[in-house]
């Protein structure tokens, strides 16, 4: 079972990766606090639910879904973070609270109120057995896979091409690149969309797991924002280690913590304690991180505040 | 003096003038129509409507008026909403009321306000018993009910491992205690889940697996249904294990789950095959209307405005006469959805809880089948500590 | 200093408040004290954060666990029996302000968006906490019976009554606010929040300050959970959620941050705005989002910006 919960861990913790991810370079780059980001994930779970039925393919519903989000995602750049960027981050919490509440109204009168469900294509819906006769949903595998490779083309991305070391000395040194020439909105542009893209992908593939509803997305951006800040603001390679620690801690604990309380205490009592113990770990985790490493594990070096 | 005498005249005739028109009779209804389970308000809502219409939009012969309201699934919001009724509308009753913890924050409203709380689905157990109210009706179950009948069956049936999952919230825990009260057997592994986020149930499927029980008991409302029985699938134990279950499998979450909630077996206090004249009309007239089966929240729901209707009527109108409808009330002298029923001291219901079986209907679709009455007059184990007559 | 039209802005107000009962009476319509009561003790609570974000600069996501504290003390000691005010109320102030001093010193070592995430962590931490803690109604919350008891004179449950203590405690942490902002304490704290390194070459503890600002912010927003508490005769773990930290912030950019009337104006704006709104159309708040978005875009010191201004602190 143990290998079964560390899967499942590593799952959950690479979705929270392509959330982390986006968020950690915005953040990094463009100094901007987005509490809008959760939204974009809501959004892209929401377009893939529609149109996995309207053209009655998950594959194709997925690049659309991803598509329009990222769309959605450059849009919201040139409107609204454009102004943003030079404003102090209350200015920044402000604009993007209220980016919530619009997008959570905004999905609640075009989907309605009711959420909504996808299903795993019957093609993905079986078990593969890992080893020792366990069987692992394929679903779950999937995104273990797709999680992975999307991390390996970041990193390709960030390491080894141009725009990568302009992100990287984004994040450093800000001035630095319009300094080099390049293009700061377009680049500012690019990185908002990567984000908006990544969003989606996971709202996507979290979808069939999770009910598609309105304010999924608040309770998913507060673990994102734990991973960022563990893992160091502006570094990818944190935030991926950050998030697979962050999923399986998560994950694990919350398997195993009712097994620990039940040492001291009765067993109803741990079970209906161990829940809400587990929800807590993560943010004491966090606590313990910022105040032994207040920039986080692999701060972008010269980071500011 | 005179022109004060004129004037207290004037102002009590102004005042009583009302009364002897024909009044409106004004009812408030608090449910969550916005939400990830915003669809069991909406029957409520379905339910409740479609009752008014079999009156002819008359409950107790007077012209009625019912305001919705969406309490988000915020008890601080169903609270205002009440207060806001009360005061502001000045409704004659108070009905809906889908979650505990809405009902739990409005109840003191509703006494303090002398205005009567019919809920037509929240039932927790203080309100059961130190907490009730005579202000107070259940239209619905309290919460142990369905789970203590549910370990009856088990019993029946010989399991002798079970396995349980329920939400971490207040319900979730009556329920599960509701299953230990009756049930015999061993209970192998007892996982509460993080609710409302947690959806995912992977933990939960791996430790299913490993605790071996020969069946599984799990109370998961809603959408969240939806997504335990696929997950349930995708992990590979459907068929293996069988399912029995509290408010999971429901007329709502059915069409969605699908097949894979074939043979899962629940006790209920109302299944939509019930051989009753009032439910036969009831259902017919709910798919007429609304194009899907009603769920037990819909017929609560449609009884909770019979009895309103019961009430005004017994009254003849008179809506200041609250006593009077109040007796009424505890009389229940109508045929419910569930046949006729009756009311504990406590104002809930001593009703029967019968078992259902998941099937695939005569329409084609997954629903319902009444197998068994398992527990004829059941009554909740708290009206003891209610110190009402 | 604060100038005579500002005074004179906060003054109507303060009237205005004072008559509303009369008014809402007249009109037939008690609900409406209901309505504006709890406006006035989200008002305190906004004040409260006014002291740390308006003077002190910092953007705090904790401030929903001092109402939730204030409040469930409250709620717990009525589930015991205890009653009193006198009993209740110290120990929700002491454990509030126990409680910011824990939170704020871990907070405060951190700068920027690590404090942000930091408070924000803290109050997740505590929403959980309530959540799981079963005995205390978990996540139904915990109803009560019966609201504190004064003793005697006062009697909380009658609404009028309760109305005007809380707009009386309102008075009184305004009062308190502008002694604390013109005070020499008040100043350094302003002072640090514009320019750090410099009020440190002159050998202030801008640590100490930020914290001691902290304590009372969070011990005043205590009395605004014991106040909120009374008034909803109700607790729940809802109290204390990031979102509700974030309604507050909004309440209070929305009032104008840095000003006395700023907090009273953003908690009437916001809690009326959503009751009128809510009753013309359920989607208000895809009106009230794109407002907020245009108001940080453009408009820095809220509603008090479109005021002259002669009537905003300087």
């Amino acid at each position: 079972m143990l290998l079964e919960q560390c899967m499942n861990g590593l799952q959950f913790g690479l979705l929270l990766f392509l959330l982390a991810a986006g968020l950690s370079l915005i953040f990094g780059i463009m100094n901007l606090i987005n509490l809008a980001h959760g939204s974009l994930y809501m959004v892209g779970a929401f377009l893939a639910a529609t149109f996995t039925v309207v053209l009655d393919s998950f594959v194709l519903g997925m690049v659309v879904a991803v598509t329009g989000t990222l769309l959605l995602g450059i849009v919201l750049d040139v409107v609204v973070f454009r102004r943003l960027y030079a404003r102090t981050h209350l200015d920044q919490v402000l604009a993007t609270f209220g980016l919530i509440w619009f997008f959570d109204e905004a999905v609640r009168m075009i989907w309605g109120p009711d959420s909504k469900t996808l299903h795993v294509p019957a093609a993905l819906a079986g078990w593969v057995e890992l080893f020792q006769g366990i069987p692992y949903p394929v679903y779950r595998l999937l995104i273990i896979g797709v999680g992975l490779g999307v991390a390996v083309l970041l990193y390709v991305l960030v390491q080894h091409t141009r725009i990568g070391m302009l992100i990287r000395a984004g994040a450093s040194d800000r001035e630095m690149i319009s300094a080099l020439g390049a293009n700061i909105n377009l680049l500012y542009t690019l990185v908002v969309g990567l984000g908006a893209g990544l969003a989606a992908l996971a709202g996507v593939m979290a979808a069939p797991l999770m009910t598609v509803s309105v304010g999924m997305g608040e309770s998913i951006l507060i673990l994102t924002f734990v991973v960022i800040v563990i893992g160091g603001i502006g570094s990818i390679r944190g935030a991926f280690v950050a998030a697979v620690m962050v999923g399986m801690i998560d994950t694990v604990g919350r398997a195993y913590l009712p097994e620990i309380l039940r040492l001291v205490m009765s067993r109803g009592a741990a079970s209906t304690a161990a829940p809400g113990l587990s929800a807590m770990l993560i943010y004491l985790l966090m606590t313990v991180f910022l105040i032994l490493r207040p920039a986080g594990m692999f701060p972008a070096a010269g980071a500011q505040k | 003096m005179f022109k004060k005498i004129a004037l207290g005249i004037a102002a009590t005739m102004l005042v009583a003038l009302p009364a002897l028109a024909q009044q409106t009779l004004k009812i408030g209804y608090i449910t969550m129509l916005t939400g990830p389970i915003s669809n069991i308000g909406n029957d409520m809502r379905d339910g409740f409507e479609l009752a008014i219409d079999h009156k002819n939009r008359l409950l107790g012969g007077l012209k009625t008026e019912v305001i919705y309201l969406d309490s988000q699934m915020k008890p601080e919001i169903a609270k205002q909403m009440t207060d806001k009724l009360i005061d502001s509308d000045h409704v004659n009753f108070l009905s809906g009321y889908a979650l505990s913890n809405e009902l739990l924050a409005s109840l003191k409203s509703a006494n303090d306000g002398k205005t009567f709380l019919i809920s037509n689905n929240a039932g927790a157990s203080q309100v059961a018993g130190e907490m009730c109210s005579p202000w107070f009706f259940s239209t619905a179950f309290e919460n142990n009910q369905r789970p203590s009948a549910m370990g009856q069956l088990l019993n029946k049936r010989g399991i002798k491992k079970l396995f349980v999952l329920a939400p971490n919230y207040t319900a979730g825990k009556d329920m599960v205690a509701g299953v230990k009260a009756t049930y015999k057997g061993e209970i192998v592994g007892e996982e509460y889940t993080r609710w409302p986020s947690q959806l995912d149930f992977s933990v939960e499927m791996s430790k299913i697996r490993a605790a071996k029980p020969d069946a599984i008991w799990v109370f998961t409302p809603g959408s969240y249904g939806v997504q335990f029985f696929a997950q349930f699938q995708q992990a590979g134990l459907l068929g293996k294990l069988p399912i029995y279950s509290n408010f999971s499998v429901d007329a709502m979450s059915l069409p969605l789950i699908g097949e894979a909630a074939m043979g899962a077996l629940s006790t209920d206090n109302w299944v939509e095959d019930l051989d009753i004249p009032t439910n036969k009309r009831f259902v017919a007239d709910f798919k007429k209307k609304y194009k899907h089966t009603p769920s037990f929240y819909a017929a609560q729901a449609y009884d909770g405005a019979l009895l309103i209707d019961s009430a005004v009527r017994a009254v003849k109108g008179d809506l200041a006469n609250k006593d009077g409808m109040r007796e009424a009330m505890k009389k229940i002298d109508f045929e419910t959805t569930r046949g006729r029923l009756k009311y504990g001291n406590n104002h809930f219901l001593i009703q029967n809880i019968y078992v259902a079986e998941a099937v695939k209907t005569a329409d084609g679709i997954m629903g319902l089948h009444v197998l068994d009455n398992i527990s004829p007059n059941n009554q909740d184990t708290h009206h003891s500590q209610c110190p009402m007559k | 200093m604060m100038g005579s039209p500002r005074k004179l802005a906060t003054a109507v107000l303060l009237i205005a408040l004072l008559l509303l009962p009369v008014a809402a009476m007249a009109m037939s319509n008690p609900f409406l004290i209901k309505l504006v009561t709890r406006a006035v003790i989200m008002a305190i609570a906004a004040l409260s954060l006014d002291i740390i974000l308006g003077l002190g600069g910092m953007v705090a996501f904790s401030h929903a666990i001092f109402l939730g504290v204030g409040g469930y003390v409250v709620a717990i000691a009525a589930s015991q029996g205890q009653f009193s005010a006198w009993v209740q109320w110290p120990i929700a102030l002491g454990l509030s302000a126990l409680i910011s001093l824990v939170v704020g010193s871990i907070s405060l070592r951190s700068k920027g968006v690590y404090f942000i995430m930091i408070t924000l962590a803290f109050c997740q931490l505590f929403y959980f906490l309530a959540i799981g803690t079963e005995a205390y109604g978990g996540d139904d919350g915990l109803a009560i019976p019966m609201r504190s008891s004064l003793g005697g004179v006062i009697d909380l449950s009658d609404k009028i009554t309760f109305y005007y203590f809380c707009f009386f405690c309102l008075a009184a942490c305004l009062l308190f606010a502008w002694r604390l902002s013109n005070s020499h304490f008040g100043r350094v704290l302003k002072a640090a929040s514009l320019n750090e390194e410099r009020v440190q070459a002159l050998g202030i503890s801008t640590y100490g300050y930020r914290l001691t600002a902290f304590v009372i912010a969070g011990t005043m927003c205590g009395l605004a959970g014991i106040l909120l508490a009374n008034h909803n005769d109700f607790v729940s773990p809802a109290l204390l959620g990031w979102m509700q930290s974030g309604d507050l912030i909004v309440m209070l950019v929305l009032g104008g941050i840095g000003t006395l009337v700023g907090p009273i104006v953003g908690a009437l704006f916001l809690l009326l705005i959503e009751h009128t709104l809510s009753t013309v159309t359920e989607h208000w708040q895809i009106i009230l989002g794109p407002v907020l978005v245009l108001m940080a875009l453009y408009s820095h010191g809220g509603v008090a910006a479109f005021l002259p201004k002669g009537w905003r602190r300087g």
